[in-house]
């Protein structure tokens, strides 16, 4: 599996100078299996630029987004292939307790936010809500599963073969747990995370700053890397950098991080038009 | 392995969801072992609340295992909850002789929390329990039936208030 990150930061697209090394789009993710079945894991402003570097040739494509916040849906009318005849487009998602998936959608994509509404985009657009138990596209088996942050948010775990990859961009395993990090069944994620060959996962905050954010959904750098060690994955990503961070505050950040933690796996902080192959 | 243009969803219905919680372990599809189960993220957030309330607090699968109890909850039935984990609703439900009014023993049917989970509506009730000092107490207890997203029936919960007089 080819792992591209498109976009890397959370909340809040962060052009400039300063921000451009680790990236300034908002969450995008893709993942290209070995028969070429393209996953697009959330559709922040880094979808953009995925679009237009996709071929022509592209008749369908899935697009698994994990929850609804802006951060994660604002690159979605410009995404390229919407605008396509022919082309067939799998969103999938999560539904309110009161909303289907494409009715919350539209609330983004009519006016006056967004000036083009669903029924007017050229392409062929299915709506999926989630969580299933298992959902299989090409060649891959999905898990989709409830994660803790605000408003209904879902995990994806991909697996090709032996392989597998945990996506959880937005999440808060240590929220109110007196466990967090030691009981793995009253942990958040762990049953998607558990074993992974690639974790990408939320690293929103400092120590300092997640102290006064608690509950807002994003987890502390450490929690993540304790989260980690729990699910005893093989390669984490550190994903969704927090837009007052820049380039050389991430640097120090992770560099002081690793020295503190000493993990035993892999850590690759992501970094926007970076590729891993995940086998 | 599969055609490229496939794709198929495998809904999580009720059984499923069952044998996700009866099993002390299960089978995770996607990693093709056997793992302990995770909570489903609903209950894990209600047991965050309830480690914070200081009402006795009761949270039941939907087989009717005891999954967790508070520290006022522990002082009902004289155990830890670090210490029993998980108990089978033949064990939680006689373990503090809940009776009625004529003190006569309560059927576990008829406690709330189980009325709750076999008809998944909410049921409160006055009865008697004795602790474990031998003293009668005079309590109610509130349940309701814990429904998660997209319909998923999840277990209950039982709140105890503790009658004063």
């Amino acid at each position: 599996m080819k792992v591209t990150f498109w976009g890397t930061r959370g909340s809040l697209a962060s052009p400039g100078s300063d921000t451009a090394r680790y990236g300034g789009n908002t969450s995008c993710v893709s993942v290209e299996g070995p028969e070429k079945t393209l996953l697009i894991l959330d559709a922040g402003t880094g979808i953009r630029n995925l679009g237009q570097s996709l071929p022509a040739s592209l008749s369908k494509v899935h697009i698994l987004l994990t929850h609804l916040h802006m951060d994660h849906i604002q690159g979605l009318p410009f995404f390229t292939p919407l605008r396509s005849q022919g082309v067939e487009i799998h969103v999938w998602g999560p539904a309110s307790t009161t909303l289907g998936l494409e009715a919350r959608l539209q609330k983004y994509l009519s006016p006056p936010l967004f000036p083009v509404s669903v029924r007017e985009l050229a392409s062929e657009i299915h709506f999926h809500e989630l969580p299933a138990h298992l959902i299989e596209i090409g060649e891959f088996v999905i898990k989709a599963q409830l994660i803790i942050h605000p408003n209904p948010t879902i995990g994806y775990r991909i697996q090709h073969a032996s392989a597998a990859i945990t996506y959880l961009p937005d999440h808060e395993p240590a929220l109110g747990g007196r466990t967090f990090p030691s009981d793995k069944s009253w942990t958040s994620g762990y049953m998607l995370a558990e074993g992974s060959d690639l974790l990408i996962h939320d690293t929103q905050y400092t120590e300092e700053e997640y102290k006064a954010r608690i509950g807002f959904g994003h987890s502390s750098i450490e929690h993540a890397f304790q989260f980690a060690n729990l699910c005893d994955v093989k390669h984490f990503v550190p994903f969704h950098h927090d837009p007052t961070h820049n380039d050389d505050q991430l640097d120090r950040i992770f560099e002081a991080t690793l020295k503190n933690l000493k993990p035993p796996y892999l850590v690759t902080p992501s970094r926007e038009g970076m590729s891993l192959q995940v086998v | 392995m599969i055609e490229k243009t496939r794709f198929s969803i495998h809904p999580e219905s009720t059984d499923n969801l069952k044998s996700h919680l009866y099993n002390a372990y299960q089978e995770n599809p996607t990693q093709g072992k056997r793992t302990m189960p995770q909570q489903e993220i609903e209950v894990i957030l209600a047991r965050h609340l309830a480690e914070y309330l200081a009402m006795p607090i009761f949270i039941v699968n939907p087989a009717g295992d005891l999954i967790f109890y508070n520290e006022p909850a522990e002082a009902i039935l004289g155990t830890r909850y670090t210490e029993t984990g998980i108990m089978p609703a033949t064990e939680w439900s006689t373990i503090f002789h809940p009776m009625d009014q004529e003190r006569r023993p309560l059927p576990p049917d008829e406690l709330p929390l189980m009325i709750a989970l076999s008809k998944r509506h909410p049921a409160h009730k006055l009865f008697w329990i004795e602790g474990l000092d031998g003293v009668l107490r005079e309590i109610e207890v509130t349940a309701f039936p814990l429904v998660g997203q997209a319909d998923r029936f999840l277990g209950a919960i039982a709140i105890f208030w503790e009658n004063p007089k």
